[in-house]
This record gives C-alpha cells, structure tokens and sequence, in this order.
C-alpha cells in the first residue's frame, strides 16, 4: 500500500484500510472455523485435538434428546414461518393502504422486535402467557417467534409490493378481475419471490432463536438452541460442536437461498 | 411522464385492485396481542407485589420493586441506601458503549473498503458480512468459549511457542464478555455504515484532493460527515441490544460479570421477584427510549424511519 | 344524436383533495358526444383533465356528478370488471409475470369463455398485431414498441364498445411512434370499434383523430375535426396550443378591427367563419404561414432573425412592441435579411378573432 498520492483508482484507497478489512472478515469466520473444525475431534475435550473422527455427528444424530428438541424446533419454526408470512402480506398490502397515523402505529408494532431487547421481549410473553393461563412449550413459543418472524418476512414482501406498477392491478380490474381474482392472479404471483425470501428469512430467526424459547419452553418445549445452551452450561463435549455445525448450515444454506432469490431479476 | 394528471399519491379505499387496509387487520390484532400486550403487562408487573408462593404476581399496588432498585432490605427489616440493580444498569450500559465504540473503529475501515470495490465484489463482500448475522447468536457466542478457553487455541498457540508458561486465563472476565459483544453485533454496524458509504460519491474525495487534501484530511472532513447518518444508525443497532445482552455475559463472563439481562432473567427464574424483574425491564426500556429520542434529536430526523432503511438496506 | 353515440358524457364533475386539504377540479362539468366507430382524441396539456375523464369512463375513478353512458346505458354506476369498455395504460401495465399469451388470455378468462374459443381469440389478436410468434415471450423480452401492441391485443380481444388508450405512444421513440400511429388508425378502421385517445401531443391529435376534443383546465374548450379546430381556434388557448399562432391585441369600432401598428386589418383577411366584433377590446390570431412579407422601406415592421429550418425561412418580425413568427417558403426569401423592413400584411381570410 503506497503512501505517496497515487492516481485514479489509488486515490480510493486509505491506507491500512484494506488490512483492516482483511482482520475484521477473519475475526468474522475464524471463530466459526474453529466451531466447524472441532466438531470432528475424536476427543471428548474439545480443544484438545486427538483426531478425526464423525462418532460426534453419529452420536448426536442418534440422541433421543436431541432429535425430540428438533422436532420441536422444527414445528416452531415451520409454524411460526406460515403464520408470519400471511400475516405479513396482509400487513405489507394494508399497510400501503393506510392512513398516515396508522401507518404509523403499525410500523411501530412491526419494528418493536427488533428495538426492544430481546431479554425484555422474552420476560414480557412469558409474564403474558402466565397471566392468561396460556400453557408455555411449544405453542407458546410458536406465538411469540411469529411476532418477531413477522418484520423480517415483511421487508422483502414489501420492498417486492413497492417495485409493482400500480396501473397493473387496474389494468386487471379494467379487464374484468374482481378483487379477490386481482389478488390471487395478479398480486400474489407477483410477490412471490419475495414471500419465499421472506419466509426462509423467518424460518432461519426462528429455528436459530434462543432467549424467547428458553423462557417459554416449559417442561416439553425444549427447542434445538435451548438444548444447546444445556449442553454447554453442563458438559462441553465435541457434540456441541457437532451439532452447531449442523445449525450453522442449514442457516448459511437458507440465507444463500433467500440472497439468490431476491437478486433474481423478475 | 408529467401527463398522468390522475393524482400517483395512495388515497384510502381508491383504487381498483390494489386490496385495503382491512388485509393488515389480523396482523396488527396480533401484533397488539404479542407484542404491545406483553410490554403493557411488564409495566404493570413493576407496580405489584411478588407472590408469596410459586411464579407470579400478587394483585396489589406497590411501588416496592423501584423501591428495592435503590434500597436494599436486611433481615430484621432495616432499609439502607444500596444501588446494586443501578449500579448494574449502568455497568451494561458501559458495556453497550464500549462495544458500539470498538464496532465502530472496526467498522469504518471495513466498511469504505467495501463501498470503494467493484461492484461486483461489493455485493459478494456484504453477504460475506451478513451471514453471520443470520446465523445463531448463541453458536457464535460459544465459539467464543472454545476459542479463550485455557486450552483453547489462543492460549494453546502461546504457550506451544513458547510465549508462555501458564495460560492467560482469559474466559469468564470482562474481556471475554467485551469480545462477545464486539463479535455478535459487529454486522450491525458494518452494514449501516456500508449503506452510507456505498451513496457517497468518490468524486468529492477527488475534488478534495484536486485541492490540495491530503488523504486524512479527505476521510476525516469528506468522507465521514458523509458516512455519518450510518454512523448514528450503528449506534443504535450495537447500542440497544448489546445493552439487553444474555447469552455474552452468561457464556462468556461467567457469574463474574452480570449485565441486566441476567439480573432480570434470574428474576424470573431463581430468585422467583417478577416485580423486580419487571421492574428492571422498564428501566432498560426506559433507557432505550432515551436512547432513541436522543439519536432523533441529534439525527433530526425520525429516527424510526431511519432504522427502518437502515435494516432494509441489508434485507 | 345519441343513437348514434358510443359514448355520451354529461356533465360530469370530478374534484381531487390536494395534499394542502384544499381541492382541485379536475372536471368541470364536462360534456362530450363520441360518435360510434370514430376516433376521438382528448388534446390538452398535463394536469388539464383528460386522464381524468378516461379514467372516469373506463371505472377507474367514480365523478362527483354527471352521467356517462355506454350505447345508451348508464355506466357511471357499473363497477370497473363489469364494463365493457378497455384501456390501454400509458405504462402498457402488462402483467410480468404471464406470457404475452396469458396476458391477453387473462381478460377472456374473466369473461369465462370456454378454452377453445380463448385460444382462438388469442391467436386472432395476436395476429391482429403481428405478434404471432412472440405469444410464449415474457413482457420485460420485448421492446417498448411489442409491448405497447401485446397491450393492444389485450384490450382489444375483449372486444369492447369503446377502447380507451391513455397517452399510449409517449414510452416510444419518434420514429416507432409514426408507425404506431399508422398502426392504431389501421386497427380502428379494421375493427370499427371507437377509438377514445389521450395524448398532449397535437402533431398526434391532428394526424389521428376524427374528433378532436381541446381540454383546458378541466373544460372541454373546442370540439371538432383536426382541420377545423386548427383553422378556425375558438380561444385564444386552443390558437396557441395547437400549431403556433401570432396573438394580437387590439380594439374593435363599428365592424373595424385596428391593431395598433397594423392599422386597420382588412376586412378579406378576417376569415369567414368570424362573426362581427362587438366594440372593444379583441384578439386577432394568425398563424406563422399566414404572415405575408413584403420587401418595403416604409414598411411597418424590422427583421429580428432569420433562419432556415428545413427548407422553410423561420422568421421574427417587430411590430412595434409586438413581435411575430412568419414561416415562409421558397422564393423571395433573399430579400429577408435582418434588419430590413417589410410590410406586414395577412394572407386573405387566415386571421380570427379568438376568444380570450
């Protein structure tokens, strides 16, 4: 990296910026180069390596434990994806439609998840689940993962609502669609790409969640994460890891997909 | 294009085809119930006694739990001046701040290094900061147990070299939880900042330089004043849920270094005070509203509308 | 009268609410009479009204008041799905997800006819504008120039009474737009369905229409054939908005028009169809190509510029304070140099008293 004033594109360049750069990307993925790695440890202490081995991926995949927590975690997230998708199309398609002091209003309700602490969230369903004697496990959970699933499924909705000439809903009427055909001919095919993107969104927030399903897991509530947490706070074992590895995936999976569908060009 | 005299803007109930407010009705009912419902019985949570027995709240008026925020109670009953749950709060506030000030010196390099690529790596470069955003929170914060462990490969590394007799022990104090933090929100300051960066148009930088600015002078006086709405956003985005943190401080800092969020889910879990708990929730949110309010008016502008383009810009 | 009509419209009244709270009108008490199998052509400029009234026949927007009817029947009342009677969007508005064949498709299946007679009708419409080959492209595949016939195929295999097109030619270029032109005329004399356009291009309105309908803040000012409306300009906004026109200020006194600079105008170069001036105050429109030049050196009027634009001689004369647009062709244009003087003088029966 050259100090002396350089031309064109060198003159973009700051110095030490890109090295910088180079040591914050690394500082993003080592950590999980090293979940990743150590999950094929033969040891039972993680960070000692012994060798490799997958008796790690076997025996966690084998855990009655583990599979009932996924399950659960699995129809949280599942659940919790649907619900939130169709309430958030209704909210992106409604939301165009009203009054600014509306408008208002339900951005706010819609954003709240994302504002407020999630430790106050978390307390603040449980204390309501309580008080109206819902029971807490895996219904519970589904509610409350649908509140905070719902702004992240909207943003691509309505980013994908908002790029719609509007004169193509009135050209559907003007060739005799009613508003119900309007929205299932018309509307929906439209925004598809987007409520698929948004949906893989909410289902990797759920499926990763853990603080709000910790709280509200009940006795038969215990979702992939919290059993996670138990593991660490309990024993430590390579099994973690193996299972972390297997999260991380299907995460970075799904973000890759939702990414590619939303670039797509129409 | 100036021809459409029919006005573009949305009038309510108008236009043929485009649906009603009515399709975001089940929507906002949820919302109400999952969303404001909790937050309102969280206030009133703060203003009742504890139950006697088992989980919950008794049904009476107090003012107990903020009482028990300044004053603690010994056995025979004596009250005396003691701010521990305060103390606390602020110490998690300093938390929050030292981490969205060590996100933001790692963020602005990275950040106008992304902006000034090609464009086709710009967008290859920002997913590569996203993903970790997307992937789950307490995986990433053990990592962080394996990685300072006194086995892990820090210590592991050093003292194999030679560097040290005894490992540092380095898990379990404020540092690791510092470090947690820093690694768990640290997207959400790069990808604001990124937002900024990418609209700045580098031809100022040139002009700058045309007179006679040297590159320190262009970053500091071109550049950031900029980049500085995403600066703020950042802010924010670190600030607010570092200082409602959980999974850092347990994880990472062990008993040593409570936040609030502990304090306020060993409330609801062990030490069985839902009012205190509550109590203590409001004071956080309290905080991040001050927070918010504060960054508005520095903004001077809706600091709501500013997050929200601030998280679509990554969505 | 109206048994001849496609469209009748009375008196029809439409105000918006302006983002101040106030309000704007952008029909006032409009009325108009379009003729079965013609092609009428809304002229106005932007914001004058005439988006809105297509709007208001195609269902698009309700009016405040006033009546429309279809061949007879009022449909100021039938919801937008139900009436027969088509648009084709300034923006074309093709569904982007559908092929071209299931966007035209797509308003037969409303109607609900039976499969074959859809795909039959498709590929009529299809051919109709010389799209056969293009039925299973996606809209954003085409050019502006496709795209704005599939929207043509769309409306038109519905066959409706009356086909609406809002400013359908101001996304093309100007050469794809002569074509279109030719094209639109071609399908209304092949279908005979009414045409209604909307357009603030009056090279468009003259070359296309049979009616033209002059608009001007939300009243239909002038109504006419192109020829009429451009020879014999009721006011002084349709003189100016179509072609060019001289506007010239000056006072009427017992059947004499005098114009100061001009001195009295001779009674031949008023135009026939000019009712006699009541005294006072008048204003005397003559087109460019109406000004007749003649070389004099006491002459009433200077050269100010002189240009060739094509093979015509662009010229600005003063008048005094008053300064006109000449066209002249041909020969004898030498003379025209600037700064010279002329006598200025109008062509027998080309100048008209317009209202102001």
């Amino acid at each position: 990296m050259s100090r002396a004033r350089g031309t064109g594109e060198s003159l973009k360049n700051f110095p030490l910026f890109g090295l910088v750069s180079a040591l914050v990307f690394a500082f993003l993925y080592v950590p999980l180069v090293f979940v990743v790695g150590y999950s094929f440890n033969s040891n039972r202490v993680v960070t000692i390596w012994k060798g490799f081995s997958l008796d790690w991926y076997v025996d966690v995949l084998t855990n009655d434990d583990i599979q009932r927590a996924l399950m659960n975690s699995l129809r949280v997230a599942v659940v919790a994806t649907i619900l939130s998708v169709v309430l958030a199309t209704g909210l992106a398609i409604g939301l165009l439609r009203m009054a600014r002091s509306g408008r208002t209003f339900a951005w706010s309700l819609i954003m709240a998840p994302l504002i407020i602490p999630e430790i106050v969230f978390a307390i603040g369903t449980l204390a309501l689940f309580v008080q109206v004697r819902f029971p807490l496990g895996v219904e519970a959970i589904t509610l409350a993962h649908t509140a905070f699933c719902i702004p992240f499924a909207l943003l691509p909705i309505r980013a994908r609502l908002r790029g719609v000439d509007l004169a193509v809903y009135e050209a559907a009427a003007d060739l005799g669609a009613h508003e119900w055909t309007i929205f299932r001919r018309i509307t929906l095919p439209l925004l598809m790409p987007g409520i698929v993107a948004g949906a893989l969104l909410a289902f990797i927030i759920s499926l990763d969640d853990f603080l709000v399903s910790y709280f509200l897991a009940g006795a038969g509530g215990t979702t992939l994460p919290v059993y996670i947490f138990g593991m660490i706070r309990n024993a430590i074992t390579p099994g973690v890891n193996a299972l972390s590895t297997l999260l991380l995936l299907a995460s970075v999976i799904i973000v890759t997909l939702s990414y590619i569908i939303t670039r797509r060009k129409r | 294009m100036s021809t459409t005299e029919a006005p573009r803007r949305r009038r309510r109930g108008g236009r043929a085809g485009q649906g009603s407010w009515w399709a975001g009705a089940p929507g906002l009912v949820f919302l109400i119930a999952l969303v404001l419902a909790p937050l309102v019985i969280i206030v009133i949570y703060s203003f009742l006694n504890r139950a006697k027995l088992g989980v919950g709240v008794k049904w009476t008026f107090t003012v107990q739990p903020y009482v028990e925020l300044f004053y603690s109670e010994s056995l025979s009953g004596e009250k005396s001046f003691d701010p521990v749950y305060l103390q606390i709060l602020l110490n998690s506030a300093l938390y929050s701040l030292v981490t969205a000030l060590v996100c933001l010196a790692l963020s602005v390099p990275i950040a106008i290094w992304i902006a000034t690529r090609p464009a086709r790596w710009r967008t290859a470069l920002v997913f590569l900061v996203t993903i970790p955003f997307w992937t789950s929170l307490l995986i990433r914060t053990y990592a962080w147990v394996i990685i300072l462990n006194d086995n892990g490969p820090i210590n592991g590394a050093l003292t194999g070299v030679g560097l040290l007799q005894q490992p540092i022990p380095m898990l379990y104090t404020p540092f690791a939880t510092t470090v947690g933090l820093v690694y768990s929100f640290l997207p959400f300051m790069i990808l604001p900042i990124y937002a900024s960066a990418e609209r700045f148009d580098f031809r100022l930088a040139e002009a700058a330089y045309d007179l006679g600015a040297t590159r320190l002078t262009v970053l500091w006086r071109i550049v950031m004043p900029a980049i500085r709405p995403g600066v703020i956003a950042g802010l924010i985005l670190v600030f607010i849920p570092a200082l409602g943190s959980y999974l850092a401080p347990e994880l990472l800092g062990g008993g040593k270094t409570s936040m609030i969020a502990n304090v306020i889910a060993a409330q609801f879990g062990a030490s069985r005070n839902w009012p205190l708990g509550a109590a203590l929730s409001v004071m956080v949110l309290v905080i991040t509203m001050l927070v918010l309010v504060a960054f508005a008016v520095v903004t001077r502008r809706s600091s709501r509308d500013g997050n929200r383009q601030q998280l679509e810009s990554f969505l | 009268m109206s048994a001849e009509s496609a469209l009748s419209i009375r008196e029809v009244t439409k105000t918006f609410p302006t983002p101040e709270g106030g309000e704007v009108r952008a029909l006032d008490s409009v009325s108009l009479e379009v003729a079965d199998g013609s092609f009428t052509v809304l002229l106005g400029p932007s914001g004058c009204g005439k988006t809105t009234l297509l709007r208001c026949i195609a269902g698009l927007e309700s009016p405040d008041s006033g009546e429309i009817d279809l061949k007879g029947q009022r449909i100021d009342d039938v919801p937008v799905w139900k009436r027969r009677v088509n648009t084709v969007f300034q923006s074309y508005a093709l569904f982007p997800h559908m092929t071209v064949a299931q966007n035209i498709a797509f308003g037969l299946e409303m109607d609900k006819l039976p499969k074959a007679q859809i795909q039959q009708k498709v590929g009529a419409a299809l051919e109709m504008v010389r799209l056969s080959d293009l039925g299973a492209r996606r809209p954003s595949q085409l050019s502006g120039g496709q795209q704005q016939r599939v929207a043509l195929a769309r409306a038109l295999a519905k066959e409706p009474e009356v086909l609406l097109l809002d400013e359908p030619l101001s996304a093309l270029d100007l050469k794809l737009r002569r074509g279109m032109q030719m094209e639109l005329k071609r399908l209304q004399r092949e279908t005979s369905i009414t045409f209604v356009l909307v357009t603030h291009d009056q090279d468009e309105a003259m070359s296309m229409g049979d009616l033209v309908a002059v608009f001007d803040s939300g009243r239909i000012v002038q109504v006419g054939p192109p020829r009429e409306v451009y020879l014999s300009p009721r006011t002084r906004f349709v003189a100016d908005f179509i072609g060019e026109a001289n506007l010239l200020e000056g006072a009427a006194a017992g059947g004499r028009i005098d114009i100061p600079g001009f001195g009295d105008v001779a009674d031949e170069a008023m135009s026939a169809g000019s009712a006699p001036p009541q005294d006072g105050p008048v204003i005397v429109a003559v087109r460019p190509e109406n000004v007749v030049l003649r070389p004099d050196p006491t002459g009433n009027g200077t050269i100010v510029d002189a240009t060739f634009i094509g093979g015509d001689l662009h010229v600005e004369v003063a008048v005094g304070d008053t300064l006109l647009s000449v066209r002249q062709g041909g020969p004898g244009s030498e003379a025209l140099a600037v700064g010279a003087l002329v006598r200025v003088g109008f062509a027998p029966g080309s100048a008209r008293i317009v209202e102001p």
